[in-house]
């Protein structure tokens, strides 16, 4: 049977506030245990909850960002469990009312294809804590300084049908929460978190199958492999007569797979009611405007303008716009060359690659963006080859100055110079009558051979276009 | 001096016939003799009561003193108090000290008062009796059989009883209004709002709100001075300026529209509380007031709404108190589940659990809609009557308690006849409206309440209502035999 993989994400992500979304408490990450958390944090008797402003004005540019709703009044709620990192046995989060409404989002696929992935809702809420189960010799640790901290749910529509979709989407959120500059979107740290509902169908079917939900996937990589693996135990689950359970499932990373954490009849009741202790959050038409005055030019705006500015094709076009200092440096380079399409393939092609190599940000890229457009002007204005280049391009990250010095003191000029092609030509075809007499004889094929010897003797520098044309000529007429 | 009322002895403080020291150390003595009887205080810090009369003087002296520098006072032990426990009347808390003072404890100490400790009440507010206290129930000053209320009954038999001038209460069915009725006092629950509950440990959050219990309108309106006004640190305070409560005190009260509704003088009404009722009903006539009948049709509903909110608010309020962090912890703990399960059934007592229980119930899944939905919009309804009753009234009227103090224990076995002890108080808090008890004519010697109840934030009107009633009549002025 032919199966459909049916996939939705609900995405954590902290919002980049100075404090905590109902207290004072900084929010900063990697502090002693228990030293950035007050009263209010560890839910002392007494104590009450104050709104962070903050939060609310970087929930609501990320609604703009995504086309949604902005609620006027949306409300918090009461999510009630026991847990021990939990302090007040209940998180204060949005549940009927959430701040923010449907909005889209498009993700590139590998082919090219554009494809919209509707959000369904995102909502404001506080993280819990965190427990601590080593070092503690069978008792276990609570660390408050987590809890409070401000988070932004985001959860999709089931629209992604494959794990490649999902990975697509969750890093097109990724990329859009730091690109507007409402999270640091630190997964190490678990300021982005993704949960991930994977269920499987009959290919053609209308109805969803019985979903599985995997939570606290903090990598991309993990992310898919989570999927890629969930998807083919339902598979195997069904086809084997079996039936999938709705449940809770974790990844495990070091095994490669998921596993049960807790059935739909285990499930807490978390008995949701408005918050009494807050009342309801009023977003106007100035507070919109506060918060979307400085909204930077949007991923898929960008990459639309650079295709159609810089006539780039849809997949450079998505990666260039990956973020948003990567997409400055690009539109840098392609201004300062002005050879856009040149500047996208270095950039996406040797760039990129040594930049992975040495696992190093945009931002800290040895080659700069001038020294780059530089390089590539001296393409464009045939001072050297496309081959070449590799050469100057290597020197440049390892800090030889700009294109032009390298150019200089490594003697890669190109040798554009008629004559001196000419004798080098000469003297290659005098040496070697026997390849001459076969060419001649209709063994194109041959030909490459001059060019490889005259650009092994021109150490590369020869002009590839003069030789072709001048090799043609003297061979031919001889 | 425990005889005067703080207007009084701020003006002997004022003119040095005795210092607050003094008063402190007579008010610590009186303590030290009566409560062991009373048992009207949870913890008594005569210490740090001391010290701070201490610096009262020092403010007389200097001549900085505030309207309540140097009166010695308690706050209900549901008022976080840095330093000193605060125990909520709950085993739960028995240990349990706070790293900071509530906004009306702040405020109380900035006006100068002096703490004399903390009172006992019903465990986490839950109660009409003050029987459900972890520290043993609270006599009547006027009967020592009797139950003096709740569940701010501690601080309305000290007053009572002259162990302290005036004291803290929290009011979210009747809690002040109950224990003021039945041990003769003056004790008024402002608007929703109104004060802070910013270090006052919730019970329901949406009905909680603190008042001051005292001997007289005169001297509620000085505390309610100082507690009232907006608190960033609570989202529900509202920010309207607090009024000038003791000038507003001596308004003429000819014209004043009172509306008694028929459903508060009705069954269930004791035929000689009502007949109290009434006198003090004519009194008003004859400062000039027109009493009409009226009707709040929904007010049956509000036993059963209150205890559908309270308890489901509660449930989540109380579920802090787990034994992880501070509180109560059972005995080596088998594993979490155990941890959880034996702190709070060691920790809690039965009147907690039940509501627990009962809150726990109306928010599940499947019952959500039916009960807590329902409830939201009756208490919508109720506040409705009271918005309709008062384009033709200015205050209603009527008892605080349908009968006078019951003797402990007749109600311990059967909750919802406990429950019925506050019907005609807890539809103020369901539409967040103030009210008010005033002591009236006592029946059998147990003191009556004459309930007054405003509309938003005419807390001013109820002080000038009662006060006006305070100065014709001395049914306040009464103290019960052994406290003289």
């Amino acid at each position: 049977m032919q199966w459909e993989t049916v996939i939705g994400l609900e995405i954590h992500t902290q919002l980049a506030t100075q404090s905590k979304i109902f207290s004072g408490a900084p929010t900063r990450f990697g502090a002693e245990p228990n030293t950035q958390a007050c009263a209010i944090d560890l839910g002392l008797p007494g104590v009450l909850p104050v709104l962070n402003a903050e939060a609310v004005r970087l929930a609501v540019r990320f609604g703009k960002a995504i086309s949604a709703e902005v609620a006027e009044r949306s409300v918090f709620a009461r999510k009630n469990y026991f847990y021990p990192d939990l302090p007040k046995g209940y998180q204060i989060s949005q549940y009927e009312f959430p701040i923010v409404g449907e909005g889209r989002v498009e993700i590139v696929l590998d082919d090219g294809t554009v494809k919209e992935i509707g959000v369904t809702r995102a909502h404001l809420e506080e993280d819990a804590g965190k427990s601590l189960h080593e070092d503690f010799h069978g008792l276990t640790g609570i660390d408050l300084n987590r809890a409070g901290t401000p988070l932004l749910e985001i959860v999709s529509e089931p629209d992604m049908r494959s794990p490649q979709e999902a990975v697509a989407y969750a890093r097109k959120v990724h990329q859009i929460v730091r690109w507007i500059g409402i999270s640091d979107g630190n997964m190490q740290e678990g300021s982005f978190r993704v949960d991930a509902n994977v269920s499987v169908r009959p290919l053609g079917t209308a109805t969803f199958g019985t979903r599985a939900e995997i939570k606290n996937i903090n990598s991309f990589r993990f992310l898919e492999r989570a999927i890629q693996f969930e998807v083919e135990r339902q598979i195997d689950l069904l086809e084997a007569g079996g039936r999938v359970v709705q449940e809770t499932r974790l990844y495990d990373p070091d095994r490669d797979e998921t596993r049960t954490m807790r059935t739909k009849e285990e499930a807490n009741d978390y008995r949701y009611f408005p918050d009494p202790d807050l009342l309801p959050v009023e977003v106007d038409a100035a507070l919109i405007a506060a918060a979307t005055t400085d909204l930077p030019e949007l991923p898929d705006a960008m990459r639309e303008r650079f295709r159609e500015d810089y006539g780039i094709g849809e997949y450079d076009a998505n990666l260039l716009t990956a973020s948003r200092d990567l997409a400055g440096y690009f539109e840098t380079v392609a201004r300062t060359s002005a050879a856009p399409k040149l500047a996208a393939n270095w950039i996406s092609g040797e760039l990129a690659a040594a930049l992975n190599k040495a696992g190093l940000e945009i931002t800290a890229s040895p080659v700069t963006a001038s020294q780059l457009a530089g390089m590539i002007q001296r393409i464009t204005d045939g001072t050297i080859s496309g081959k070449i280049a590799k050469q100057v391009f290597e020197s440049l990250w390892n800090g030889g100055g700009d294109a032009d010095t390298v150019i200089a003191t490594q003697g890669l000029r190109q040798i554009t110079d008629t004559g001196a092609i000419e004798t080098l030509i000469d003297t290659i075809i005098a040496a070697n009558p026997g390849q001459v007499e076969q060419y001649r004889a209709g063994k194109d094929k041959v030909f490459g051979f001059f060019v490889g010897q005259v650009m092994k003797q021109s150490q590369g520098k020869a002009n590839p276009q003069q030789v072709n044309d001048l090799l043609k000529q003297k061979l031919a007429g001889g | 001096m425990h005889e005067q009322t703080i207007l009084a002895l701020a003006e002997d403080l004022r003119a040095r016939r005795y210092s607050s020291v003094e008063l402190t150390r007579h008010y610590l003595e009186r303590i030290a003799r009566l409560n062991p009887d009373l048992n009207a205080f949870i913890t008594v810090a005569a210490e740090p009561a001391l010290a701070a009369a201490g610096r009262a003087d020092a403010a007389l002296a200097a001549g900085t003193a505030e309207p309540l520098t140097g009166i010695p006072i308690a706050h209900k032990d549901i008022f976080c108090t840095r330093g000193l426990r605060t125990s909520c009347g709950s085993r739960m808390l028995d240990t349990f000290i706070a790293p900071y003072d509530a906004t009306v404890v702040e405020r109380l100490a900035t006006a100068g008062a002096v703490v004399l400790g903390k009172t006992n009440m019903d465990e986490f507010a839950m109660g009409s009796s003050n029987e459900t206290s972890w520290y043993g129930p609270v006599r009547n000053p006027w009967d020592h059989t009797r139950v003096p209320g709740g569940s701010s009954g501690g601080s309305a038999a000290a007053i009572a009883a002259r162990l302290c001038a005036a004291a803290t209460g929290t009011d979210t069915g009747g809690s002040i209004r109950q224990p003021a009725a039945l041990c003769g006092i003056t004790g008024i629950k402002p608007t929703y709002g109104r004060c802070s509950r910013w270090g006052m440990i919730a019970f329901a959050s949406s009905l909680d709100q603190a008042g001051p219990m005292a001997r007289s309108a005169a001297d509620a309106a000085l505390l309610l001075q100082a507690m009232a006004g907006f608190d960033p640190r609570d989202s529900t305070s509202i920010d309207t300026p607090v009024p000038d409560y003791t000038a507003g005190l001596n308004q003429d009260l000819a014209g004043l529209r009172i509306g008694l509704p028929k459903e508060y003088f009705g069954d269930g009404l004791d035929a000689r509380t009502a007949a109290s009722i009434d006198g003090a009903i004519r009194e008003y006539e004859q400062l000039g007031a027109r009493v009409s009948e009226i009707s709040l049709p929904n007010s049956p509903l509000s036993v059963p709404v209150y205890y559908v909110v309270a308890p489901a608010e509660c449930s989540s309020n109380l579920a802090r108190f787990d034994g992880v962090r501070y509180g109560h912890r059972c005995q080596s703990p088998a594993d979490l589940e155990d941890l959880y399960q034996r702190s709070r059934a060691e920790g809690f007592g039965p009147e907690v659990q039940r509501r627990i229980m009962i809150g726990t119930y109306v928010l599940s899944a499947g019952y959500y809609d039916a009960y807590y939905l329902k409830a939201q919009k009756i208490r919508h309804l109720i506040a409705d009557d009271f918005k309709r009753a008062f384009t033709r009234v200015d205050v209603i009227m009527g008892p605080s308690s349908p009968t006078t103090a019951f003797p402990i224990g007749a109600k311990r076995d059967d909750p919802v006849a406990m429950y019925l002890s506050d019907i005609y108080t807890i539809a103020a808090n369901l539409a967040g409206l103030p009210g008010m008890s005033i002591p009236v004519a006592p029946v059998d010697g147990l003191p009556v309440g004459l309930q007054i109840i405003g509309n938003y934030f005419e807390e001013g009107r109820l002080l000038n209502v009662a006060h006006r009633l305070q100065q014709e009549t001395h049914w306040h002025c009464a103290v019960p035999t052994g406290c003289a």
